[in-house]
């Protein structure tokens, strides 16, 4: 039967690879195989809504001050819950080996870091802005400030996944990353925390905005064209040590 | 033998405070089949990786082709093939859904992932998710790959843990037949391997190398 195997072939150097096909290939399989691990799925999204359905609780129901504390609720709400996420971005597939097939694949780790942080956006940053416009109402924001919050949230959670990423591989070959990883992490969260919570202030104050989502947007662009470089660097120590 | 597709001198490696090799030198030329032993902790798979790139603090010179690895790396990878001790297969997806995402780079129809999990004695699990599925059987989903693989060289770390006996043996004729072939074999294990023409390189500990 092993006359059917294919015979050893000597591979040019400057032979084209199929680099969307093995980017679409991990995005893929990421979405697919988290979409059945329900538990990971859901987190995230339980721990946004019980942080944020504390504040009317803990706090005060008062409209005035829900209308003024809500988006930073919501915003520190999302940063605290993908930071949750950000450990098993990696670590599943280190304890797997998969990740040391991703390094050896001859694409470019950067396209591939690139697809598969961006599933993991898809799993856990996009339902937090999805659920977003109901927290909204609950905190009673509404008209302009709801949907300027949840274009923000939609700009900067991506941001918050693909920062959050360096940390996670640098963490990466430690037994468990905890306090270290936020500690990475959230100095590099807070300028997003800042002009995301600040758009609506702004807005509600009828000041204009289109700065403040020209900032975000510029954010999201250098988070998504630079962050995956220090990921791919972080990985391959993180790797080269466990 | 035609020209070493990896060659490899004065190779030192330290792990923690402990030397594990030094001053080693190796060669794999097409058809060759290297088994690396040696007692556990003796460096095996610290080796291994280093060969395969995945490891990178190490002293010494390692060439593809002739030419330092680090710098034709991507050329390298394309005709590697490395199986780690861990098997590298998702958990949460099917040994099907696994073998598709592994060789993505390569365009393999359904029926050749069919094919190769039926040589492995996967196909009734084709569909079925992985961490149902025994140690053994997981590991047979990443050996499926090597039914699939062109690949110039393979690196194989402890390929044969899990396996059973039949298992074992249809592996073995896999590698011979791949060797004959003119494939290059780098693997360790400690199964007595029933091939001929194996080449055998033995890491004693870092004591040992230090005096020698």
């Amino acid at each position: 039967m092993t006359a059917m195997a294919p015979r050893p072939r000597f591979i040019a150097a400057d032979t084209p690879l199929p680099l969307g096909r093995a980017m679409v290939a991990i995005f893929a399989r990421d979405v697919r195989a988290g979409l059945r691990q329900r538990q990971d799925l859901l987190n995230p999204v339980v721990f946004f809504v019980m942080v944020v359905a504390l504040f009317p609780l803990g706090v005060s129901p008062e409209s005035g001050f829900l209308r003024q504390a809500g988006p930073g609720i919501l915003w520190v709400a999302a940063l605290l819950s993908t930071l949750l996420s950000l450990d098993h971005l990696f670590r599943h597939d280190h304890d797997q080996g998969v990740l040391d097939q991703m390094l050896l694949q001859p694409q470019p780790l950067y396209l591939l870091v690139l697809a598969k942080v961006s599933a993991h956006w898809m799993l856990t940053g996009l339902p937090l802005v999805l659920i977003s416009p109901l927290l909204g109402l609950m905190l009673q924001l509404e008209g302009n400030s709801l949907w300027a919050l949840c274009l923000t949230l939609l700009l900067g959670t991506p941001v918050l996944s693909f920062i959050g990423a360096i940390g996670a591989a640098l963490t990466l070959g430690l037994r468990s990353a905890g306090v270290l990883l936020s500690l990475l992490v959230i100095p590099l969260y807070i300028p997003v925390l800042i002009f995301g919570t600040g758009t609506v202030m702004s807005l509600s104050e009828g000041l204009p905005v289109s700065g403040h989502f020209a900032l975000l947007g510029a954010m999201l662009v250098l988070a998504v064209l630079l962050a995956p470089l220090a990921v791919a660097g972080a990985l391959r120590i993180s790797v080269s040590n466990g | 033998m035609s020209h070493p597709l990896l060659q490899v001198s004065g190779l030192a490696c330290e792990r923690g405070d402990r030397l594990l090799f030094a001053d080693l030198s190796l060669s794999v030329a097409p058809g060759t089949l290297l088994r690396v032993e040696g007692p556990n902790g003796a460096g095996k798979t610290t080796l291994l990786r280093i060969l395969s790139g995945l490891h990178d603090f190490y002293d010494g010179d390692v060439r593809w082709c002739g030419e330092p690895v680090r710098r034709v790396r991507d050329h390298f990878l394309r005709n590697l093939l490395y199986l780690g001790h861990r098997p590298g297969i998702k958990p949460r997806l099917t040994p099907m859904e696994n073998l598709r995402s592994l060789v993505s780079g390569a365009n393999v129809g359904d029926e050749r992932l069919e094919w190769a999990l039926d040589e492995v004695g996967l196909l009734p699990f084709a569909h079925t998710l992985c961490d149902r599925l025994s140690a053994g059987q997981q590991r047979r989903v990443a050996l499926a790959r090597l039914y699939l693989s062109d690949h110039a060289l393979w690196i194989l770390d402890e390929a044969f843990t899990a396996i059973d006996r039949d298992g074992v043996a249809a592996l073995e004729s896999l590698l011979a037949a791949r060797a004959r072939a003119g494939g290059a074999i780098i693997l360790t294990t400690h199964h007595p391997l029933a091939l001929a023409d194996v080449t055998t390189l033995t890491l004693t500990g870092a004591e040992q190398e230090l005096a020698s």
